[in-house]
């Protein structure tokens, strides 16, 4: 479908200008705002004892949730992707589930558990363990937000790439784990990146369910975001948008990291409709709940897009259907 | 078959595959689906007529009613506005189309406590442009479209990348104007990806929290949405309260993802 | 020698292999033909260790190696889609086999010198599979199969992906690697021409079973059933019977056991002129004549003339009619 000159324009301020309205002008301005009184006074709201420990708290707690969740992304994904076993499409569904549930649900949900009438609130109180209201809590909120995205990183990666060269190590005697770590690893390691790099996007900007579990006690169970919502019910605006000057630069730099990574590269976007879909594997994140079978097949041009046009010729796409 | 190659082989190193795969299945349920539970269950503690009273409340029905009222606003915004930058990003060629491709993922990289804040210094009682939203249910309109639109772009973008151009010349051969390859042609098969892309809009619209509890004014009976109202619930001691309102929206995500499954195996199904 | 007993194997209702047995005499370069879904690659794997056969055994030089680990059979895979590891260069996909057996170093790079070399690729030890073509992959492929010294290599229709050209000239390299390196090899293939080209001995498989098994020659001159007969070679029917179009000899005057026909068409491929026939009860015929003999019966398009088979009437219809049946 060819659209004429005239309405190609028309289409793209329409586009461009929804997206300036509600996306550009609204993030040029927190570095306006914060900036608009000098740079030594966002220094020295984000340097003060209070934002320096939230600082570390949003970090330390993002150091152990992301390490944890891509564990685990890693491992369920490629039982995901390579293995058939009972509930199988049972644990596929709850892995979605952080995506879809309010995290104000997630917090709430957590206190029921571990809060002083939770469920294991008692047991844990006289064992000495506090986790709501405390850092336990924080973490186990983050944890919760971020689990998804490795998973949904990675699958979609490990079906792409197949499992022939994983046989192929078998066959010059490879074992598992050697194959796993040779073969299996590299083959993934960019899916692994990007979901990392989702992941503590997340886990720094978390903000509802943390807000829930925290307490908000500050030099101690304040995280940045939670700063950013006091000092703004403080009235302390300039320190408001300083620190959220902060996580906007932490959030720009995730996009610069989403884009660096290959296979990811904009490049690849032309209007052409003949180019990789893997640059697409983190909205296949969602759309992956949406579409679990859309791109289990797909064909293998996509895989091999790096292929010196010279060589395309001699290699015609993949048959889908394959002899028994 | 290649998957019940595997099978065939992970029959032989099951021992470790099969801990792995315990261990993650456990670390699952530790993480999301105890404390999920704890919700269903503990929304009961006070008997079923509580359970009621708490969200049959003329505070909880009409938050209920707001947040799902927005929600489906704000998916339905998402599929003509998401669909048209869609369109724009992948056949349109203008300068900086790279960095606004970049740019559309920033509602999912910036913390949504920020992007309330920039909201209300945007569209609040400061505004610059002396557009005043702040405390509206418009503001809440505005604050979820913001973290939600991501999701209808990043959904139908690969389908059109992927869509096969030559349906479209064969239909421009045979005649048709613009319009009617647009609405007979394009369409139809953007459809599934748009469904999908709405539908995670509106589960995450529902559950939104960050972005709107600043600029909503969390006024009850006008702008509080249901996320709001558990939180002010759970402040104010009301555990059980909470988790029976927070039961309806989870069962609203679940509904939401069910929906979304579905429609993966209707789209999966329509593109053979 | 790699010998196949009785195997079996199903995938939940589909049987992909009904008790097939079979043996691969050492050094010899044995095909797997068959079309899509006779359960040639499963067969294949099975020998391979990639899947596990529900009833029967293989044995590779006297050893059980039916619940061996494919890391542990001495194998060498070739998959259709050569399964590069992308990730790697040439040289070290070449050398993986060695790397993951801990030889030392040198050792690993001089025989994967020495391999690259035997398949053509000197020079490209550097290179990453993605600025091979498909052809170079392919020998890289094998290369790194052959690098183990497996005691079997096993090919997956090997080149199946690649075009036709590409194709022929390198089932013309792998007869003329085979002569030299003379490794047990089993390939797969659905391509008759291929087989028949490269193999020293055919299985023909249809259905989930072995057809025949047999030299080249053997089974073209001498098909067991209506399948081997079809699938090795055009066939035409003649009478009750299955004959080659070039078996058929054509006459003005009638002969013993001939049949009257009617020349439809006739269509000159240089040495070689097709003619399409009709018979008395109306059955279509096609007989493949050279120049010399169509020029002698000067024919056109609506002569009388009389056919016969130039060879034993073989009354296959009735010989195997379910084998028939199924293959219709």
């Amino acid at each position: 479908m060819t659209v004429d000159r005239r309405w190609q324009i028309s289409l793209r301020v329409l586009a461009l200008g929804y997206l300036a309205l509600l996306l550009l002008v609204p993030v040029a301005l927190i570095f306006y705002r914060t900036f608009e009184h000098g740079v030594g006074a966002v220094w020295d709201s984000i340097t003060t004892p209070a934002a320096i420990h939230a600082f570390q708290l949003t970090l330390e707690v993002t150091a152990i949730a992301v390490p944890l969740n891509t564990l685990f992304g890693i491992v369920m994904a490629v039982a995901l992707a390579r293995g058939e076993w009972r509930g199988k499409g049972l644990v596929n569904a709850v892995i979605d589930l952080p995506f879809a549930i309010s995290p104000v649900v997630i917090g709430l949900s957590l206190i029921l558990v571990y809060g002083t009438r939770g469920w294991l609130g008692g047991a844990l109180a006289d064992a000495g363990v506090q986790v709501i209201f405390s850092v336990p809590g924080i973490v186990l909120a983050t944890i919760f937000v971020s689990l998804p995205f490795v998973v949904r990183e990675v699958t979609p990666v490990l079906k792409e790439v197949g499992d022939e060269q994983e046989q192929a190590a078998a066959t010059l005697g490879a074992g598992g784990w050697t194959t796993f770590r040779r073969i299996t690893l590299p083959s993934i390691r960019w899916g692994v990146a990007y979901g990392v790099v989702l992941s503590v996007a997340r886990c720094i900007g978390e903000f509802g369910a943390v807000s829930v579990v925290s307490g908000k006690i500050a030099g101690q169970t304040e995280t940045l975001t939670l700063l950013v919502e006091k000092r703004f019910g403080n009235f302390d605006l300039a320190g408001a948008y300083a620190a959220s000057a902060l996580l906007a630069l932490i959030a720009l730099a995730t996009l610069l990291a989403m884009t660096a990574i290959p296979g990811r590269s904009p490049d690849d976007l032309r209007p052409s409709g003949t180019v990789s879909r893997r640059r697409f594997a983190t909205r296949d994140v969602r759309r992956s709940i949406a579409a679990p079978s859309h791109r289990v097949r797909r064909p293998a041009s996509t895989i091999r897009r790096h292929t010196t046009r010279a060589h395309r010729e001699t290699d015609p796409p993949r048959r889908e259907e394959g002899d028994t | 078959m290649s998957a019940l190659a595997v099978t065939a082989r992970s029959a032989r190193r099951s021992h470790t595959g099969a801990l792995g795969l315990g261990v993650a299945t456990l670390y699952l349920s530790v993480i999301v689906l105890l404390p999920l539970s704890a919700v269903l269950v503990r929304s009961l503690d006070g008997g079923v007529g509580a359970f009621w009273d708490a969200v049959s409340s003329r505070q909880a029905v009409a938050a209920l009613r707001f947040t799902l009222l927005v929600s489906l606003a704000t998916a339905a915004i998402n599929v003509a506005g998401g669909t048209l930058i869609a369109w724009v990003l992948v056949r349109d060629r203008f300068p900086g189309k790279r960095i606004v491709n970049a740019l559309i993922d920033l509602p999912f990289a910036l913390p949504t406590i920020v992007a309330g804040l920039v909201l209300l210094t945007l569209y609040g009682p400061r505004s610059p442009f002396g557009i005043d939203l702040a405390y509206t249910q418009s503001a809440v309109l505005l604050a979820l479209l913001f973290v939600t639109l991501p999701f209808v772009i990043r959904s139908v973008q690969p389908v059109l990348i992927e869509l096969d151009r030559e349906m479209e010349e064969a239909a421009l051969s045979l005649g048709a104007r613009n319009a009617t390859i647009f609405r007979r042609i394009v369409l139809p098969n953007l459809v599934p990806a748009i469904l999908s892309g709405a539908a995670l809009a509106f589960a995450r619209a529902v559950g939104e929290f960050g972005s709107v509890v600043l600029i909503s004014g969390n006024i009850p009976f006008r702008t509080q949405v249901g996320s709001v109202y558990v939180f002010k619930l759970i402040e104010s001691d009301a555990p059980v309260s909470a988790a029976a309102v927070s039961t309806v929206l989870l069962l609203v995500s679940l509904a939401v993802l069910l929906g979304i499954r579905a429609l993966g195996h209707w789209g999966a199904r329509h593109d053979r | 020698m790699i010998l196949v007993e009785r195997v079996t194997k199903r995938f939940g209702d589909y049987v992909a292999l009904d008790d097939v047995s079979l043996s691969v005499p050492d050094g010899s370069l044995t095909a797997l033909l068959g079309p899509s879904g006779s359960g040639k690659s499963t067969l294949l794997r099975i020998i391979g260790g990639l899947e596990s056969p529900d009833v029967g055994s293989v044995t590779i030089h006297g050893e059980d190696q039916t619940s061996v680990a494919p890391q542990r059979r001495g194998i060498g895979f070739v998959f259709q889609h050569y399964a590069a590891f992308k990730h790697m260069t040439v040289r070290d996909n070449v050398a993986f086999g060695l790397a993951v057996r801990k030889r030392p170093k040198a050792e690993i790079a001089s025989r994967v010198d020495e391999l690259l070399e035997i398949v053509g690729l000197a020079g490209y030890q550097t290179r990453y599979p993605s600025q091979l073509s498909g052809g170079q992959r392919q020998r890289m492929a094998l290369a790194r199969a052959l690098a183990v010294e497996p005691r079997v290599l096993l090919l997956d229709e090997p080149f199946g992906a690649l075009d036709a050209k590409v194709r022929a000239d390198l089932r013309e390299w792998l007869r003329k690697l085979h002569d030299e390196v003379h490794v047990t090899t089993l390939l797969v293939t659905h391509d008759q021409e291929e087989a028949m080209s490269i193999a020293d001995q055919i299985a023909v498989m249809d259905h989930s079973r072995i057809e025949q098994v047999g030299t080249p020659r053997e089974l073209y001159d001498r098909p067991e059933t209506p399948f081997v007969m079809r699938f090795l070679g055009p066939v035409t029917q003649l009478g009750d019977a299955l004959v080659r179009p070039h078996d058929i000899a054509l006459s003005v005057e009638p002969r013993a056991g001939s049949f009257e026909a009617q020349v439809a068409r006739v269509v000159h491929l240089g040495f070689e002129v097709r003619t399409e026939l009709v018979l008395g009860d109306g059955q279509e015929l096609a007989v493949q004549l050279t120049r010399g003999e169509a020029d002698e019966l000067e024919l056109a398009v609506g002569d009388i003339v009389h056919v016969r088979s130039t060879v034993l009437p073989r009354a296959l219809a009735t010989r195997a009619p379910e084998a028939d049946a199924l293959s219709a």
